[in-house]
This record gives structure tokens, sequence and C-alpha cells, in this order.
């Protein structure tokens, strides 16, 4: 063998690795810019003074009574949000795997709206639910609104799709003979449902609750609309100390427990996500959905489409009957105010239908990014092997575990200088929207990539094709209606991002929740009735887009 | 005494009848193999007397009790899936020791059992082995294990060797027949296979289309299939319109004897290839050889004759003519059947 | 992080993703100017406000005409929030004008060396209690607002009682579980109101009082708009969402802003909302040339102009404030549905700053609790 010839193999071997790395690198680039540096920056700045050190204060802050107080109640009530979840939507996973109904797809892109949906829209809506004059005050006298049932049920309003799309997603494809087999080796429907079917989709019912827990750790709207004032979660109280009181020592130690938190929880689900792997018996979800029968069946059905009409449906409904209900009753004087508002010499912060395209153009450029980014980073962890992969992907989620303020603020103080001196531009938002959206690509694409037979590619090769036209032609057109369901999911996620939004200085053109927010905060009964009508339209927006989404997806088509 | 006793058991998809008041006894200790096409309703058969479908007519009697309203586990019978439904999360002794468990059977009254049935399908000290690892013969040994082990009383095979290739299939018919005599198990078995109905069953049980086309031991189906249907389906093509008079029949191929006191009239008779004899041209019914094709021990032919549809014949290695070679043809009377 | 560092790693990353393509279109979508900022000789000024910042097309135009600058607003958060922005990017301001701060954070952002001084054009015109930074200049005040107890007419009518007028009169029986108000802690309105009792009963008796108020059930929710909106009976949301507080804390604009999209316009005295006129704080807000401008004469002809009659006219129904300067004239619906209010407290902006948190604490652990 000559030198030559060993350098070209070594380089053969090397490549994979090389390749690998530079997928990464762009994704790394990303976060490393968009996130971790600004969210260091001012996590430093809080804890430096004059240039040095201050570990003292971490000390202080943690043994403040009132930092374990809130520390306890962010866990417990996302623990609490977390079993309230799983007990209210396995039942849906259930119902959406296994039966077939009229209007499934539709219900199932119902559920999920609530999900992108911003907390401010939803907040007033949820109230006429649960507080005072709402249906349950008006059916039974039951007043939940600044109780910590509030809170709980709120987040099951809006977690409930992460169960029923990850749980009944891999429920849909068990075979459902399987259950059966346990059921003629003598297990009664309870028993083989325990025995088999659980033990197969225990480790996607812990993905979805570490998904919902996180969700709930974090919470931020919800506690604040909700709870009143005698509730804060860590969230809370990051955003009270750095956007209310300047206190940045605090802010920090915060920040940093709160990082510390959810990097145990992203731990503990790289762990599931792995065992979820495990070889499971699955066929076309197409076969095991079947029309109920028998009178069991339809209880089931009912009660789950009850539990969705009254936990999902009834606060979106309100939302949109009060966008109706104008001074002249019901009609469309909002709609039409909405239209004009433009037009009648400027007398509103903004034109609201301007705030639709913003958010649609807002909405593109970070679907683009999360997209190119996000997929890159799909394709550089398709190969499974290796800590500092599995590292990755857990980094690419920890902007979901972290507060909006915390990035917002960040990118104040540390994307200041040319050429990265973004704080002015319009790209600020669509960055700090795809940081939200990447995950939710990486999540989709992932099972789809890895599902593609690497001896596809070989196939192509022996026929010719070079690794990049191989490509192209099998992997693209398989892995297409993944990136469109990833590209539709970022795009709805970013159309309803509100919170780094609102904490980034931008030129004054809002998307549709910060037009929401503001029309909510001044007085008038024309402000209030056209941020309705504003959140009926996101809503409306939101199902198009997520409808669209359920006929795109596929049974490989990832998590969400 | 019957141990299962359908009567008029039916299920419909939709507008399909999928099970037509289909009614069927199994003897205790009998092994009844369910012959028939894909999509002839042998396996929804073998759902409902499990309990797993509801029959929308009709009544299933297990041991003379009637089934309607027990639930399935509680039916006491053991039914093995096509593609085994192991657990897959499950190791070997786990899927075996399963059905033991639910019937509360202590741990190691459970371990002594799946030992001594792992033993019994030759795959000793297999307890601990994931169900991924196993081959497909083995997955098979262990889906049998795993249905004898509660001791069903009636244990239902829904194609059990179909996914085998032939040898191991063969080897494992034979396997299966001798541990059910030995364990007296009552078995009821689909398949689609008539070598394997053959060569398990008792009984056979053909079915078409929902309906129990012709039922008896495997030497009565082969010997005497009851209509066209069946006759095709075993894989007999030499059919032919005939009248009837006498012992004799009249086709488009010539004469054709027929058993002593066949009801003379217009029927269809099948000449097994068997039957079907080669001589010198003149002798008989005259034909063109089209191809020969070897069947290890010996060569099927097919012959066209001058009119009516083409014959095949079985020839002894050495004896079979040349493709294009001309031929009389003679029928012998043993074995031609009158179908009804 | 060093600037150094910070460079030499920005440029690379911006190489590495394509940024100059995307920002160089930046603005282009929907922002009114597509300059990005800086440069020298700009005709660009920059105003950094909070969200509820809004002025006519028509009147920033004149702006432009007049001094032929234009203007590019950048908008962030709430009024905490935008002044804590500020102040955290005061080594590189975001802007050459800060429009918005208040005299519950005066202290905190003059403390922070946010502002370079400049005498205004008509600051002569402005009164001068409202001038609290007279010495130096460093701030022009710009427009006031009165934070008042909002009360429902049709309540106090169907129930035969008068609508309470004073602090004092909040804590009588016949107002019992009347009123609701905001998170001193979460909400500006709901800290200028703890504010007015300070000032009221100062530093030994204000507590007292909040524990007469809670006594008297006072409800505390997080947000003024929740507390408006949803609580209130008297705002036309809270009707709809059956809102059961005949009391709320609001501004005293807020009656005028009920009745502005009323048609047809209702006699005032049959507005559906007036104003406690004892229970007033009132709300100074300022504007300033921030430290570092890259444009400081584009500055200070925007400070001049926020100051003029023009603008100062058009930001009663932009905004919702009274003009600072006292020769603008208020709009009909102001004067026609607006309180007389004749003693407004106040607090001086150096003691909130140095009690603030104290009193936040404190009023939390006793109300909340």
């Amino acid at each position: 063998m000559t030198a030559r010839d060993a350098e070209k193999a070594s380089r053969a071997t090397v490549r994979p690795t090389a390749v690998r790395l530079g997928l990464m690198a762009l994704p790394l680039a990303f976060f490393g810019v968009f996130f971790a540096f600004p969210v260091a920056s001012i996590v430093s700045r809080g804890l430096k003074s004059d240039g040095q050190w201050q570990f003292g204060r971490i000390g202080e802050v943690l043994a403040d009574p009132e930092t374990g107080h809130v520390l306890w109640f962010t866990t417990w009530q996302a623990a609490a949000s977390t079993a309230l979840t799983l007990a209210l939507a396995l039942p849906g996973a259930y119902v959406f795997a296994r039966f077939d109904f009229p209007g499934k797809q539709l219900l199932r892109a119902v559920v999920t709206v609530p999900f992108v949906l911003p907390t401010v829209v939803v907040g007033s809506a949820f109230l006429a639910l649960l507080g005072h004059g709402g249906l349950l005050d008006e059916w039974w006298g039951i007043r939940l609104d600044t109780t910590v049932w509030a809170i709980l049920v709120a987040h099951v309003f809006f977690n409930y799709a992460v169960v029923v799309r990850t749980v009944g997603g891999l429920w849909a494809q068990l075979d459902p003979r399987q259950e059966e087999a346990a059921r003629v080796l003598g297990a009664g429907r309870l028993a083989a449902w325990r025995r088999v079917t659980l033990p197969a989709l225990a480790p996607a019912v812990a993905a979805a609750a570490l998904m919902v827990f996180l969700f709930t750790f974090t919470s931020f709207g919800v506690v604040q609309i909700l709870g009143g004032p005698r509730y804060a979660t860590l969230e809370v109280e990051i955003y009270q100390q750095t956007a209310q009181l300047l206190d940045l020592p605090t802010a920090a130690v915060l920040t940093l427990l709160q990082f510390l938190a959810v990097a145990l929880l992203l731990a503990v689900h790289a762990r599931t996500v792995r065992r979820r792997e495990a070889t499971l018996r699955l066929v076309s979800a197409a076969r095991t959905a079947r029309r109920p029968q028998g009178a069991g069946q339809w209880a089931l059905l009912a009660a789950v489409l009850g539990t969705v009409v009254l936990l999902v449906l009834v606060p979106l409904a309100v939302l949109v009957l009060r966008s109706f209900d104008g001074p002249d009753g019901y009609g469309l004087a909002f709609y039409r105010a909405l239209a004009s508002a433009g037009d009648n010499g400027g007398t509103f912060v903004v034109a609201p239908l301007e705030a639709i395209g913003n958010s649609a153009a807002y909405g593109l450029a970070a679907t683009a990014l999360a997209v190119v980014v996000g997929g890159l980073a799909a394709a550089a962890l398709t190969r499974r092997e290796g800590r500092l992969v599995r590292g990755f992907d857990a980094l690419l989620m920890l902007p979901l575990g972290t507060s909006a303020v915390t990035v917002g603020f960040g990118f104040l103080i540390s994307l200041d200088e040319p050429p990265l001196d973004l704080r002015t531009s319009w790209i600020l938002v669509p960055l700090a929207q795809a940081l939200v959206g990447v995950p939710f690509v990486v999540r989709t694409m992932l099972p789809v990539l890895r599902a593609v037979d690497h001896r596809l590619r070989e196939a192509a090769a022996v026929l010719g094709a070079s690794p990049l036209r191989a490509w192209r032609e099998v992997d693209l057109p398989l892995v297409g209606r993944a990136l469109a369901v990833a590209a539709g999911f970022a795009f709805a996620v970013s159309l309803g991002e509100f919170g780094a939004t609102v904490f980034i200085a931008r030129p004054d053109s809002p998307t549709l929740p910060v037009a929401v927010a503001r029309l909510l905060g001044r007085p008038g009964e024309l402000n209030y009735g056209q941020a309705m009508a504003l959140s009926t339209i996101l809503m409306l927006v939101c199902a198009a887009a997520l409808l669209v989404l359920e006929r795109l997806r596929t049974d490989r088509t990832g998590e969400f | 005494m019957s141990m299962l006793r359908l009567d008029g058991v039916t299920v419909r998809f939709g507008e399909r009848a999928v099970l037509d008041a289909v009614d069927l006894d199994v003897a205790e200790h009998e092994t009844v193999c369910v012959l028939g096409p894909s999509g002839s309703g042998k396996s929804t058969l073998l759902r409902v007397v499990a309990g797993l479908q509801r029959p929308d007519a009709g009544r299933v009697f297990l041991a003379g009790e009637d089934q309607g309203g027990v639930p399935v586990h509680k039916r006491g019978v053991g039914l093995m899936f096509q593609d085994h439904q192991l657990f897959p999360q499950r190791d070997v002794a786990g899927n075996v020791g399963f059905g033991l468990r639910m019937r509360r059977a202590g741990r190691a009254e459970t371990e002594r059992r799946v030992a001594a049935l792992l033993d019994l399908v030759g795959l000793p000290n297999a307890q601990r082995r994931a169900v991924a690892a196993l081959s497909g013969g083995e997955q098979q040994r262990v889906a049998l294990a795993r249905a004898l082990a509660p001791e069903p009383r009636l244990l239902m095979l829904d194609e059990p060797l179909g996914q085998l290739d032939r040898g191991l299939r063969e080897r494992l018919v034979a396997e299966l027949r001798e541990l059910f005599r030995r364990l007296g198990t009552t078995v009821l078995a689909v398949t689609h296979d008539q070598g394997e109905a053959f060569a398990l069953a008792d009984r056979v049980v053909v079915m078409r289309d929902g309906r129990i086309a012709q039922s008896g031991t495997p030497l009565e189906v082969w010997q005497r299939p009851a209509s066209e249907f069946v006759a095709r389906f075993l894989g007999f093509d030499n059919i032919v319109e005939a009248t009837v008079s006498g012992e004799r029949a009249d086709t488009v191929w010539g004469r054709v004897p027929v058993p002593a006191g066949t009801p003379g009239g217009v029927c269809r008779v099948l000449v097994r290839p068997a039957g079907v004899r080669l001589g010198a041209v003149g002798e008989g019914v005259p034909c063109g050889v089209v191809s020969r094709t070897f069947r290890g021990d010996h060569v099927a032919v097919r012959l066209r004759p001058d009119a009516g549809p083409e014959l095949e014949a079985v020839c002894r290695l050495g004896e079979a003519p040349e493709p294009a070679a001309r031929v009389g043809v003679r029928f012998d009377a043993a074995e031609v059947v009158v179908l009804r | 992080m060093n600037t150094t560092l910070r460079r030499a790693l920005g440029a690379a990353l911006v190489g590495v993703l394509g940024l100059p393509a995307l920002a160089a279109c930046g603005g282009s979508g929907s922002s009114k100017n597509s300059e990005s900022s800086g440069g020298k000789g700009d005709k660009t000024v920059t105003l950094v406000s909070h969200d509820s910042f809004a002025a006519s097309d028509s009147v920033l135009k004149e702006f432009t005409q007049q001094t032929g600058y234009t203007v590019k607003v950048l908008k962030s958060g709430d009024a905490g929030q935008a002044v804590n922005q500020a102040i955290l990017s005061k080594s590189h301001p975001q802007g050459d004008v800060f429009f918005g701060v208040d005299n519950t954070l005066l202290s905190r952002a003059l403390d922070n060396g946010l502002f370079t001084s400049y005498q205004a054009k008509g600051l002569d015109r402005v009164p001068g209690d409202l001038q609290l930074d007279a010495a130096q200049h460093r701030v022009t005040p710009i427009d006031t607002g009165d934070i008042c107890v909002n009360y429902d007419r049709a309540y106090f009518a169907d129930h035969k009682l008068a609508p309470p007028q004073t602090l004092d009169d909040l804590v009588k029986p016949e107002y019992k579980n009347l009123l609701v108000t905001e998170n001193s802690a979460t909400s500006s309105p709901g800290l200028a109101f703890q504010l007015a009792t300070i000032a009221k009963f100062g530093d030994d008796g204000w507590q007292d009082y909040w524990k007469k108020l809670k006594d008297n059930n006072v409800e505390v929710v997080d947000g003024w708009e929740q507390a408006y909106n949803s609580r209130f009976s008297g705002s036309a949301a809270g009707k709809k969402a059956k809102g059961d507080k005949p009391l709320v804390v609001s501004y005293a604009s807020s009656p005028p802003a009920e009745v502005l999209d009323m048609k047809p316009q209702p006699d005032p005295k049959d507005a559906p909302t007036g104003v406690a006129t004892g229970t007033c704080f009132r709300q100074t807000e300022f504007a300033g040339l921030l430290k570092g401008a890259k444009n400081p004469d584009g500055g200070k002809a925007l400070i001049d102009f926020l100051l003029s009659k023009t603008f100062q006219e058009d930001m009663p129904l932009q905004m919702f404030v009274k003009p600072a300067n006292q020769d603008a004239k208020l709009p009909e619906v102001f004067t026609k549905y607006g309180a007389q209010i004749d003693s407004s407290a106040t607090v001086d902006p150096q003691k909130i700053a140095k009690n603030r948190d104290q009193w936040v604490k404190a009023w939390s652990s006793l109300v909340l609790k």
C-alpha cells in the first residue's frame, strides 16, 4: 500500500465525522451567538461587579426562604399539572389513536391550537370559563380564578395536545393484536392494557410527561394571568427581578437555578427518548383505527369529546363569541373596525390588519431560519452514537426552558456592537422565534431521517449517484413531507410566540400577539372587541396551518 | 362430546358477510384444520371463538356452555397469531409465563412450567433471550409454548407455519401433530396451505366466502372433493362439463369412465392427473404436449387436446414425452370424481 | 466580555450565517425607515420608548417637514421594562431619545446616568412643578396622567349609594367588597395607587390604611388588563365579562376613553364611569437625550417637537395622557368627560427610588400573604 492509498483510506474513514461536524457548525454557531452568548452575558452581568465574580450573591439568594418557596411552588405545580394533563389526555390519546370518527383530523388540529396560542390571548377567555361569572360559576357557583386550580386546568388546556400527539402517535401504530394476544392468554381488558400496551407506551408517556413538565415548570403567562399575585414560578420571578426591579444578581441566580432544573429534565428526557427507540411492533396507523363498537367504546368517545369541548373548545368559543358581541348586538363591528383602524387618521396604535402581515412575514423568516438550522441539526443527529451528539440534542432544547426575558435582555446587552448590532434590526424577532421553533423542527425530522434505510442510499450509489445526488434523490423525497410538517409547526409556533417578541425593542411592526396585548392594554369597548377579533383571526390562522399539517402527517413524522 | 360447537355464526363487515351461518363441531382431542383462500373468513372464525370478534348472529359453545357474554380472558382458549405477536419488551420466559401469571400461578410453579414447555418445544434454556433476537422458527416455538402454557381447553392456530421456509415447515408439522397427540390437545387451526392442513388435521374443513364448502378427513376431501371450488382449491384443474349415462360420461375430451351408481344427467367431472394415462397416438384422445415440469419424484406434463381445456398428467421420471410430441390419452375410472 | 473578543466572534459568525444579507434588507418589510441604524450625517433620529407610545402619522410627517429628520420608533415592553432596557444598554444606546420614564422611575434613570442635559425649547410653557430636574435639564416633562379609582355609575345609582371620593371613603363599610386594584410589584397603576396612599398617610400611616382596606376585602390582581377588562363592572369589556367590582384603580383618562367610540356619545352625567377625584396619584412622563446618541442634533430637535403644540395636542387621544405644555388644548372628549382633579398626590422621585423595593415588599407581605 502506498502512502497515498493510506491517506485516502484514512480520509474515507474520517469523512463521516467531518461531514457531521460540518453539519453541526451552523446550528452550533446559531445557538452560540443567539442563545448561549446573550444568556451568558446577562447572567455574568448579574454576577459580576467591578470585574469581580460575586459568588457570595449565589449563596445569599439561595438562602433566601423566598427562593425556596418559589422553587417549591414551581416544582409541585408542574408535577400536579403534568399528572392532571396525563390523566385527562391519555384517554384522548387512546381515542385519537384507535377510533375513527368524523371530523377527527379537524379536532386534532383544534386541540393543538391552544399549544401555539399566546397566553395573553387565551388568558382572558379562560377566565370566562373559570372566573367570576364564568360557566362554572353560573352552573355550579364554582370560581377557580386566583386559585391554583385555575393554573392547573389552564396548563392542561395548553398541553393537552402534547400528550395526544406524542403518545397518540405511537399508540396508533401499536399492533392491537398484541393486546388481543394477552387477552387470549387470560388477561382482563385492564390487565392487558397495563401489561402489554403500557410498557410499549411508557417511553412515549414519559417523554410527553417530561415535555409537559418542562413547559409547566417554566410557565409564565398562565401563572401571571390566572394565578393572581399570590403565585409565582421561577420564570415569573426572573421576569420580576429582571424587567421590573432590575435586580440582575438575583435574576442571574434564579436563571442558573432554572437552567439546572431544565438541564436535569432534558437529561432524563434524552434517556427516555433513547429507550423509546427499542424495538416495538409498529403497524400502519390507518390499520388500527376503527369505528367504536359497543356501548363502552361509544361512552369513552363521548367522554373524551366532552372533555375536549369543555376544556379546549369552550374557552376558544368564548373568544370567538366576544369578537362578534359588538356594541349593537352580534355582528362584524369589531372586524370592520380592524379593517378601518389604519386609515382613520392614525388614532390607533397600529393598523391591526398590518399586524397580520407582520406576523406572516416574521413567521416565514423564523420558519426559514428554524428549518435550515433545525434541519441541519437533525441531519447531524441522525447517527445516534456519541455522547457529544446527545449533548447537542439537549442543547437545542434549552431555549424552551429559558425565560424569554433573559433571552430578550441578553440580546440587548450582547448584540450591541457592529457587526453584530442587531438590536434595532427586524431580524431579531424572527431570530428569537426561531430559537423556539428549532427544537420542534429537530423533534419532527429526526425520527424520519433515522428511518430512511441506508440501503436505499447504497442502492443509489451503486447506480451511480454521488452522495449529494443520492441525498437529493433518495432522502429528500422521503423527508420532504416531514420537512413540510416541521416548517408548518415552526410557523404556527412563531405566529403565537409572544414572550421574546415583547422583550425585544424593535421597530414598530407589531405581530398579532403584540397587537392583541396592546389592544387589551387600552380602555374602551372597541379596543377590547378588536383584541378579541384579532385573537380569533390568529386562532384561525393557527388552526388552518395545523390542519394542513394533519393532512401532511405520516406515521413517522416525529413527536409532534 | 364436542369441545367446540358453532351454531349459525354470522359476522358482517358492512354489507359483506365474512362468516355466513357457519356450523362447526370440534370433538375433544380432535385436530381440525380450516382450509381456505385468503378472505374466506377463516381468521374471523378464530376471532369469534376467542371472543375478539362479536358475531352478528349465532352462538358459540365451548364444552357445551354458551360463550355469549363471556369475555375473552375467561374463555380458556389459546390462540397463536399468524405473526406470533410475541411481546417485544419481555424476554422468552416473560412471554411463555404470561398466561400463567394471569392465572396467578406461583413464581416457582411458573418457572417450572416455562422450563418444561421450552424443553417441549425444543428450546431448552432460552428463558432469558430477547424475542427480537430469535429466528422465525424459534419465535414460532416460543409462541406455541406461550399458547400451551395455560393449558387451554382449545388451542387455535392461525396460519401456524405460514412464515417459515419449506423444510422447517415440514419438520414442524410432524412435530406439532406428535405433540398434540401426546398432550391430547383439542386444536382448531386455519391455513391456506393444503399440505399443512392435510398433514396436521384429523379433519379438514374447506371454507369459501364465509361458508363451509366441505368437511371430512384429509383422505375424503382429497379423494372426493365435493365441488369444483374445492377441487380447484386443492390444485386440480382437469375439470370439464359432462353428460353422464350409466358408467360413462361424454365430454369434449371424449368418453370418460365414471364410478358405477353415478346418477345420470349433466354435471362436471374431475380427472386427477394420476388418472390421465399417456399412450401412443391413436389410442384414446389425441393431444399435443405443451410443456414438462420436473417435480422431484415425478414429472407434470401439460397436454393440449384438439378440443376442450388443457389437461395435466403425471408421469414417472424418464417416461415423460418430449414437448411438441403427439400422444393419446386415456382416463382411469378410479381417478375420476363427479362434482356436484 | 471584552470588546475585541466580541468583535472577532461577531465578525466570524456573521460571515458564517450570511447575516449581512439579512440585515441589509432589515426594516424594508414593514418599518417606515429602511436605513440601518447609525451612520454619520444620518437624517434618521431614533426614539426609544415603551409599548404604549403612539403618535399620528401626520404629526410625525410634520416633524420631518420641519426638521428634515425622519423618526424611527423602537418600542419594548411596559414603562419599567423600557427604562431597564435603556439602562442595560447605556454603553451602546439603541437610539437618540428616550421617551416614557415617569416620576416613579426617574431617579433610577438619572442615577444610572442615562441622559445628557438639554434645555428644550418651549420649556417655559410647562408648569414648574412638573420640572423635576429643573437644575440640570437632563429630562423634559412631556405629559401627565393621573391614576385614580374609577367607579361604575350604574352600580352606585342602582344601589342608591354615593360613589366614594377619597381614600378614606374606600375603607368605609358601605364600600366593602367593591374595589379591585393591581399588584404593586407587577403593575404600574398598582404601584401608583400605593404611592398615593403613602403620600396621603405618610411612612407611618400607609400600612394601617392598607390593613383597613384589606379588612374591607380589597381584591388584588396582577395587571391592569385583568382589573379593568375582566373585574370592573363599569367598563365595556368588564360588562361583557360580567365584572363584579364597581371600583377599580385605573387612569383619570379612562372615562373619556370609554365614551370615545360610543355613538351617540352620552350626556356627561350618564357616562358609564367616573373618577373618584380624591384618590389620585400624578404620573409625569419625561423624555431625555440619551448619552452617546449618534444623532444628538436630531435628538434635540425631536425633544423640542415632543413639547410642541402639534405633538402635545395629538397626544391625548393617542396615549390618553394630558399635555405638559399649557398652550396645548385638550380634545373635547377630555374636557367633557374627564374629571377636574385639583389635588393629585405625588412623591419625590428620590424618595421613591430609595424606598421602592422596601415599600413593595412590605405591601406584598401585608396585602398578598
